[in-house]
Order: C-alpha cells, then structure tokens, then sequence
C-alpha cells in the first residue's frame, strides 16, 4: 500500500519537474515548511499516543468489551475508541479477535467508528489547523454519529430487540 | 502564542526524552514500553507524513483556486459533498493525515462543510480501509456504516460549515 503511495508521489513529482522546475522547488520548499510547522505538535500527539497506548493494552479492551452486556458494551467501545489511536491494521485485526470471542456487532462498531471519528490524542494536531472550538465541536458531533451507527448496527443485526 | 506553544511542546518532548532514557538506565519496564509505542507510532507516521506533504506542496503550486471553488466551494452545493467524499476515499492514514489536506482546501477556496465533510469521510471511507474492515468483520457491517454514516456526516458537517460562516469564521493561516 505504502508503496504504492510512494509510486504515485514519485510520479507526479517527476511530471512536475519536467513541466517547471520552479514550481516543484517551490512545493518542496511549502512541503518542508508545512511538515516544520506542525512538527511540535506531532510529536506531542506521539507522547500522548505511547502513553494511552501503554494504559489501554489490546487484552484490557477484549476483557472489558466482551463481558459486559450491550449497551455498556457500547458506551466501553465508544469509550476506548476515542481515547485511542491505532491503525486499521492493527484496529481491525482485534476486531476480528473480537468478534470471534462473541462480542456484538454493535460493540465492535461503537469501537471502530469512534477510532477512526473521533480524536481525543490528535487534539494537538487538529487544534493547530481548525482552533479548539472547532476541534471540540466536530469531535463531539462525531461521538454522536458514532453512537447512531452502534444502535443502527444494533438493529441491522438483530442485536437491540 | 505561536512560540509559547513551541515551548511548551518542546519541553514535552525534553521531558519526554529524560523519561525514556532514565527507563532505560534502571530497566523501568512500563518506560520501555511506553518507549517503544512512541517508535511505533512515530515510524508509522514518519512512513506517511513526507509523502503527503509533498502532494499538499505539489497541490497548492499546481491546482488553481478556481478550480477548487468550482468543485468545493460555495456554489458547489450538493457536488461539493459528493467531491468531498469521493476524494475522502482516496486518502490514506488516519484522521491527522486529512487535517492538513482539508486545511489546504480551505485555503484554496473549498467551503467549510465541504472540508469537514472530507475529514469525517475520510475517517468511515477510505479504500484499503473499508477492503480490511470488510474481510475482517463483513459487508454487511461496512455497508451499514456507509449508509448510516455519510448522510449524517453531510448533514451535521453542513449544519457545523452554515453555522461557523454565519459567524464569519475564517481558519488563520500560515500552517
């Protein structure tokens, strides 16, 4: 996938460079300068990650979200899912793992939409481009529609009645 | 403002650093695990981060603004969504991938609903996303997702976009 990325990167900078030289220099140098910018809070947003990380290991929240009933189930994933931060290489995998120990399709959805939605670790980062009332704000509308596709997964999968 | 938050994040990452090498030094194992998320997470974005900026570079020299406002700016209406959302599932990453992306849109003339409704798509929609999601846990459940999700994303994104405009809510720039 990386790759792959890397491929269509290189691609169309060296199309760049053969149509004007200038201007590829010019997107290199605002593509350094940009990186600069948000480079302090990046880093912090990695400090905050490893940390979480370390107090919310993969066993915790298979214990935690296979054994309760559903909508606490819900509540816990939507929970876990937005303090944490994780790939979805590694985020769907566990889901797998999870689905696998019974828990319900609502629980696995509250988790996963509320991890790739909602950004508690990369406030730093979203508060750098968009100010913290904005930042707050589509995160908590973003918990909301989280919770209105755990309850139609709920539903769609016969899970609620 | 901007220097004072360089500092306080720099002091952070110093503190930081003394944690990880003093873990180190006496065998403090949640240190070293901590540790070793940080290089994990790091190496992980440090994959991602070069090339996207390269794109958002090659993006503000290339793309004119017009066409921006055309396909994602106030009079785009309806299309600005949809826009919005098909280029949401090209992108790779994660949330903090498409912040910087939806930032450079602003500035070229994109609407407000229609970058917030690219960084909420991008987080429910995205390509190799969806296909690992789907053989992990079913089609049925990622269909569920879409249907659900992206009206509503639509919806509160322009809600969010109407609402801060009306406020005359401008992003600073210089990111």
């Amino acid at each position: 996938m990386i790759k792959i990325f890397y491929a269509i990167v290189l691609i169309l900078s060296l199309v760049s460079l053969i149509v004007n030289k200038n201007k590829t220099e010019q997107a290199y140098k605002i593509a350094i300068q940009k990186l600069l910018n948000i480079l302090p809070s990046l880093l912090l947003m990695v400090i905050l990650v490893s940390v979480v990380l370390y107090f919310t290991p993969d066993k915790t929240i298979v214990n935690l979200l296979g054994k309760n009933n559903q909508f606490l189930g819900v509540v816990l994933g939507l929970f876990f899912g937005s303090i944490t931060l994780m790939p979805g290489f590694i985020a769907f995998p566990l889901a797998g793992i999870l689905l696998e120990k019974g828990v319900l399709y609502m629980v696995l959805s509250a988790f996963t939409s509320s991890l790739m939605l909602v950004g508690i670790l990369t406030y730093p980062i979203e508060k750098d481009y968009f100010g913290a009332k904005v930042t707050i704000m589509r995160n908590s509308i973003s918990l909301v529609i989280t919770a209105i596709i755990a309850l139609a997964t709920g539903l769609a999968f016969g899970e609620l009645f | 403002m901007k220097t004072k938050r360089l500092i306080i994040s720099m002091i952070f990452v110093v503190l930081f650093s003394i944690f990880v090498y003093i873990s180190h030094q006496i065998n403090f194992v949640p240190g070293q695990e901590i540790s070793k998320n940080a290089l994990d997470f790091l190496s992980n974005i440090i994959k991602v981060f070069p090339g996207v900026f390269i794109l958002i570079g090659l993006f503000e020299v290339w793309i004119k603004a017009s066409t921006i406002e055309k396909h994602f700016g106030k009079e785009s209406g309806i299309k600005g969504y949809i826009m919005a959302i098909i280029l949401a599932s090209t992108t790779i990453g994660g949330l903090f991938v498409s912040f910087p992306v939806a930032y450079s849109l602003y500035h070229k003339g994109a609407k407000l609903s229609a970058i917030f409704t690219y960084i909420s798509a991008s987080a429910v929609c995205r390509v190799p996303m969806t296909i690992f999601e789907i053989s992990f846990i079913g089609v049925k459940f990622t269909l569920v997702r879409f249907f659900v999700s992206l009206p509503l994303i639509v919806i509160s994104s322009k809600l969010l976009g109407d609402h801060l405009e009306k406020h005359n809510y401008t992003l600073a720039p210089g990111k």
